[in-house]
């Protein structure tokens, strides 16, 4: 195949700062004036209403500053964030920190099952040929149904065994990671070439003594290519599946209740620190990576 | 090693499920129990290509299972007898696909024997999960609250035909659909726009990886809120997640043009639209269409989820959360049945189109061993 090995993304620096600043300026700009569109219907509505007097000037300040707006302008996601992160304990229920830290902790349970299932899964494959031609398919088609559909059954049945809290929602996630792990891992414990494979049976060594030595060390930047994805898919698997089981605790769960009240800053802001923790885990996975790399000395 | 371990195995548990089951035992099972025996212990030898043994072995094991199921569903639990045959089964199933796996066709005779073998192996492991699946829940009683047996899904899926097909109609036709064009065309018309514009590429290539880290599934409420109950908001979901894996996979793809072929059409004076018609946008086919296969998948997830924030009272997500509350569970797998099959056609309609349109791609050359 063409990517036969996972090619390094460009990093954020050099060239690339300064049409990034811009066009985030730019979206900062539309954004400010897309929660004046949207929110001045209701506002105007109001106003006449109240029949008060009002200037376009007030029109625009008052609609960066309802209390639910339709789109909330980003100084006040910033200050939803701010009250909510830094201006409370953070074992409090109303503390974003804390739900964050719900959801975290099953993303990364189910993260390093679906990662050691994926591994798994991967060496039985690629030392089984029954098992790649029985086993393959199905792993395949298994990602094309949706599997987020699933969730709220595999809560609640496992809720009526008696399995509740962590671990159903670490089931999902590690229902959506081992998915790329599996596949990634299958390609990287393939990728050394014929001459190593018969370099290791001239030295007559045992299948296990190729999968350590060779195929494993071989397979690692493919391996920290599909963690970077799994890391990302486990973190949406636990915030969905705390939205049907009506969890208490967990952004998801901040996502229904904002959804049900229509407390739109707060919905932004669980979004915002949803995507700032998932962000940060793949950028975690990939300092590791770098690490990892380097030590193993396949970049300088 | 020289006879099959598997086979071996399964000698050994038919003999054994013969003398557990001799003397209660149905005369159709203990047929199918000598039957079995007699096959493992003719496999036992066979060491490679094995497509008779194969057939041969596939009729048995059709036959015991369909013993063990007359059994199954004849009593409301099974004795400790059938469930080694089910083992016995089992073990001569991956005896089976051992034997199959092990065969390939000679290319002389056309496509068709190889495919049909590409075919069998993954079909037999999928009909022998089912199998296990409906004697399994069925013989050991197991309550319908955690997991029905296919056999009563499938009654469902007769009996609540109407319903599901609105919930298809409301969820895929109304939702998935649109959103998957609407998503893809901007993302395609984006990219093609900002790749006239180095500058604009640049800025829109890390902020999309970025996105794409982010669990865009969570925009449903505000969209929800935005575009009220009805399958509008759905769309929109759906739009915006299949919108930038569009973007930043045309664009890595007309980036990926070589310079020897570039520079070939400029010798030739081509413009920018006939670089871009000729080379560059065929060039980037590959990564398109990996990117509808993708947006194939998340389509239905965004459309799905998006209904749990609230929708009118049709829908495959609506119907998933409200039968989960009301403990229908048999309902809420013929759903989950529907959406896995809407998925893997949709996803299977790309992947043809994949085919057809980059079959020049080195991916899609004859595979070679291990090679996905």
């Amino acid at each position: 195949m063409r990517t036969d090995r996972p090619v390094r993304r460009r990093k954020w620096g050099g060239t690339s700062a300064g049409p990034v600043a811009l066009l985030v300026a730019a979206l900062l700009v539309i954004w400010y004036a897309g929660a004046v569109y949207l929110n001045s219907p209701m506002l105007i509505d109001r106003y006449q209403k109240s029949a008060a007097n009002w200037s376009a000037a007030r029109l625009v300040t008052d609609s960066w500053s309802m209390e639910r707006p339709v789109l909330p302008a980003p100084h006040q996601i910033a200050r939803e964030l701010k009250r909510s992160i830094l201006e409370r304990s953070i074992t409090s229920r109303r503390s974003l920190v804390y739900h964050a830290g719900v959801t975290l902790s099953s993303a990364m349970s189910g993260f390093v099952i679906g990662a050691l299932l994926g591994i798994a899964l991967a060496i039985g494959i690629v030392h089984v040929a029954t098992l790649e031609r029985s086993l393959m398919p199905w792993i395949i088609a298994s990602q094309t149904i949706p599997i987020l559909a699933i969730a709220p059954m595999i809560i609640v049945v496992l809720g009526a065994v008696g399995v509740t809290g962590l671990l159903p929602k670490a089931v999902i996630s590690a229902y959506l990671c081992f998915f790329p792990v599996t596949v990634g891992m299958v390609k990287g414990l393939r990728s050394p070439s014929k001459n190593l494979l018969d370099l290791m049976r001239n030295y007559n060594a045992s299948d296990a003594q190729t999968l350590w030595k060779l195929r494993l060390p071989a397979s690692v930047p493919y391996l920290f290519a599909s963690l970077k994805i799994a890391v990302a898919l486990s973190l949406v698997g636990a915030i969905v599946a705390e939205l049907p089981a009506g969890a208490q605790a967990g952004l998801g769960a901040r996502l229904l209740s904002g959804s049900y009240y229509g407390q739109t800053n707060l919905i932004w802001a669980a979004l915002i620190t949803a995507s700032v923790v998932s962000a940060s885990l793949v950028a975690l996975v990939g300092r590791v990576e770098r690490g990892a790399t380097r030590r193993m000395g396949l970049q300088p | 090693m020289k006879f099959s371990l598997s086979s071996l195995g399964a000698l050994c548990l038919a003999a054994a499920a013969a003398v557990m089951s001799a003397a209660g035992a149905s005369g159709a099972l203990l047929t199918a129990i000598l039957l079995t025996a007699l096959t493992a212990f003719w496999s036992l030898p066979i060491r490679r290509g094995g497509w008779r043994a194969g057939v041969v072995c596939s009729v048995v094991i059709i036959a015991g299972a369909w013993a063990v199921l007359q059994r199954v569903h004849q009593q409301t639990t099974a004795e400790t007898g059938v469930w080694v045959f089910v083992a016995a089964l089992s073990f001569l199933a991956w005896r089976t696909m051992e034997l199959l796996s092990a065969v390939s066709a000679s290319p002389k005779e056309g496509k068709a024997p190889q495919l049909l073998l590409d075919l069998s192996v993954p079909l037999l492991f999928g009909a022998w999960l089912f199998f296990l699946w409906e004697s399994l829940t069925t013989g050991l009683a197991v309550p319908q609250v955690l997991l029905p047996a296919p056999s009563l899904i499938g009654g469902v899926l007769m009996n609540a035909a109407a319903t599901l097909a609105a919930d298809f109609h409301q969820t895929f036709i109304r939702a998935v659909v649109p959103g998957f064009l609407v998503g893809c065309t901007c993302g395609f018309i984006t990219a093609v726009a900002s790749d006239r514009v180095p500058f604009l590429r640049r800025g829109l290539l890390p902020l999309g990886n970025l996105v794409s880290a982010i669990p865009i599934v969570g925009i449903a409420p505000i969209m929800v809120m935005w575009f009220g109950f009805d399958w509008q908001s759905k769309a929109a979901v759906v739009a915006v997640m299949t919108f930038f894996p569009m973007l930043v996979n045309t664009l890595a793809g007309l980036a990926d043009a070589g310079r020897t072929e570039l520079d070939l059409l400029h010798t030739y004076a081509a413009d920018y639209w006939r670089e871009l018609l000729s080379l560059r946008l065929p060039g980037a086919m590959p990564f398109i269409l990996n990117a509808l296969k993708v947006n194939s998948t998340l389509a239905m997830i965004g459309a799905i989820v998006a209904e749990f924030f609230g929708t009118p009272i049709v829908g495959m997500g609506f119907r998933i959360s409200t039968e989960v509350g009301r403990m229908n569970i048999d309902m809420v797998w013929a759903t989950i049945a529907v959406a896995a099959l809407a998925g893997s056609l949709f996803y299977g309609l790309f992947a043809m189109l994949e085919r057809t349109l980059t079959f020049w791609h080195p991916s899609m050359q004859k595979r070679s061993q291990g090679d996905f």
